[in-house]
């Protein structure tokens, strides 16, 4: 298992590249704004930009990596060679399953605190250079800030999403073209079908709700720090969604692998 | 101890019927060559043989059903599909590590043995390698695998003769022994007569022919007959004839050699000879 995850970030370097790409960026402009950090609220709000920024970046990683896991091998045929190795086809889709629910959550975390330590360091030395006193950034809520930016990731990123992922593997795993679009047309046809037959949205809104989080949070709570450390931090094992979306990917997922047993290379 | 044991296999795509019926049995320290025309369902009887597909009626390998336990059969068993199924992304030294992870019987110094004789550079990437080197490569790769079985689909498609003659060489050299058998497809027949102890015909997903290759060499002569002796040589019910600048080439089945010996020059026929005499009776 493990040499099949490590195969996987062998051939998909942007699972790494991507962020840390991003990341550099954002360091890079950290310094030229740095002015605008002075503040720690700035900062602050700077900082949680940064997360949400890198989390939009690994969750289309994410994305596109399902999307291509289990088409690719078969187009460029190399699943034969795969297949000709002694490693059953729930292990190779398990470990394909693995990347989006544990490095890619894993990645974004190092990586977004890396990148709000190096803002952090910018700031302070801007101001100390100018003789004044960083004390007031560093007085920050750190601690809980990176705790609640660990738990968003697990929740939301990896478990809450965890049917999305599964979705994509199974039609990576089927499709024997344009798997882009057979992962997304089908959804947008239930919903338009479903807008027209019955005048509802409700599973439309099920998908916005799974997309967004579902964690459905109270938005008075809301505060500019977006992702504080919950006060229930294990309130989100009794929603019924998340055993559901678990469930379904599960679902997903052993009808990869059976694709996998089944299909011909394209 | 059979190796492969296969009765009454059945595999239809649709309306094709791939496979119609294939009884074969292969047993160890053979070198057996599958050989039919495209379409005979060779690609379709060894993806049955690897678990890459499912069938109809009885098959072991290794006492094992490829279906259901082909990750266990894989332990003993390696296969190269064709040149192109090597990924390209992979570095040399990464597929290296890999085979090591996840295959208990790979033995990396031998892998890099091989690759020694070879100008395969470690840290290149598939993609940048000719075709020959990746065939060099998975080759080296897969005889570095303790494997009871190898199974060859087309192992040499689109090399230059250089390639072909080297890889057939070293699989004989460096490889085989009495402990292991391979089974092997092509189009090229006459490359591997001298490789193979047994030869199976495949037509339309049915085996036509099996023989090993002494029992072949014994029986099957071929006989040059000038015009004037076309239709003794007639008389003695050949396979398959065949006109050559002027003489016919009579193919005969069991013929008594001296006999044929006033008829004509005798010679050993090729494997390719007998196939299309086969091919045409079918």
């Amino acid at each position: 298992m493990i040499w099949s995850v490590r195969r996987e970030l062998w051939e998909n370097r942007s699972v790494y590249a991507a962020p840390m790409i991003v990341a550099g960026v954002i360091a890079l402009a950290s310094i030229g704004a740095v002015r605008h950090n002075l503040q720690p609220n700035s900062l602050a709000s700077h900082c949680e930009l940064v997360a949400g920024v890198l989390m939009g970046t690994t969750l289309l990683v994410a994305i596109f990596y399902c999307l291509d896991a289990l088409y690719g091998e078969r187009r460029d045929r190399s699943v034969l060679f795969w297949k000709s190795m002694p490693v059953s086809d729930s292990t190779v889709v398990l470990s394909k399953m693995i990347i989006p629910m544990v490095i890619l959550p894993v990645v974004t975390f190092l990586i977004t605190i890396a990148t709000q330590l190096i803002m952090l360091l910018i700031t302070s030395a801007y101001l100390s250079m100018h003789g004044q006193s960083a004390a007031a950034l560093w007085t920050l809520p750190w601690l809980r800030m990176t705790a609640g930016l660990f738990h968003h990731l697990i929740t939301v990123h990896s478990l809450y999403y965890a049917p999305i992922f599964g979705w994509l593997l199974l039609v990576s795993a089927w499709a024997k073209r344009l798997p882009f679009l057979w992962a997304f047309l089908p959804l947008a046809a239930i919903g338009v079908i479903e807008k027209i037959v019955f005048n509802t949205q409700l599973f439309a809104g099920m998908l916005s709700s799974r997309i967004s989080g579902g964690m459905d949070m109270d938005p008075a709570k809301e505060s500019r720090m977006m992702m504080p450390w919950p006060s229930h931090p294990l309130e989100f094992l009794s929603k019924p969604g998340l055993w559901i979306g678990l469930a379904l990917a599960a679902i997903f997922v052993a009808g990869a692998v059976r694709l996998r047993r089944y299909r011909d290379p394209i | 101890m059979a190796v492969i044991e296969a009765r009454g296999i059945r595999k239809a795509f649709g309306t094709t019927v791939a496979l119609d019926g294939v009884d074969l049995n292969i047993e160890e320290g053979r070198i057996v060559g599958l050989i039919g025309p495209n379409g005979a369902g060779k690609t379709t009887a060894l993806n049955a043989i690897l678990g890459l597909t499912p069938y109809q009626g009885q098959l072991t390998v290794l006492g094992r059903d490829p279906w259901t336990a082909r990750a266990e059969l894989m332990r003993d068993v390696a296969y190269i599909a064709d040149v192109a199924v090597l990924p390209r992304w992979i570095r040399v030294s990464h597929l290296l590590d890999y085979a090591g992870g996840v295959h208990r019987q790979f033995d990396r110094a031998k892998a890099e043995g091989f690759l020694a004789k070879t100008s395969i550079r470690r840290d290149a990437k598939v993609r940048e390698l000719s075709k020959g080197m990746v065939t060099q490569l998975h080759l080296a790769l897969v005889m570095a695998i303790d494997a009871r079985l190898l199974v060859l689909d087309e192992p040499t498609l689109g090399l230059d003769i250089l390639y072909r003659k080297q890889f057939y060489d070293s699989l004989l050299n460096d490889y085989f022994d009495q402990s292991r058998t391979i089974l092997v497809t092509t189009h090229q027949v006459e490359e591997i007569q001298d490789v193979l102890t047994d030869v199976v015909f495949i037509h339309r997903g049915r085996i036509v022919f099996g023989s090993s290759m002494e029992q072949f060499e014994s029986r099957y002569l071929e006989v040059v007959v000038p015009p004037d002796r076309v239709a003794a040589a007639r008389a003695l019910r050949p396979i398959y004839e065949r006109p050559v600048l002027g003489r016919t080439i009579f193919l005969m089945d069991g013929a008594d050699r001296q006999q044929l010996a006033a008829l004509g020059e005798v010679r050993k026929p090729s494997l390719a000879d007998l196939f299309v005499a086969v091919m045409e009776a079918q």
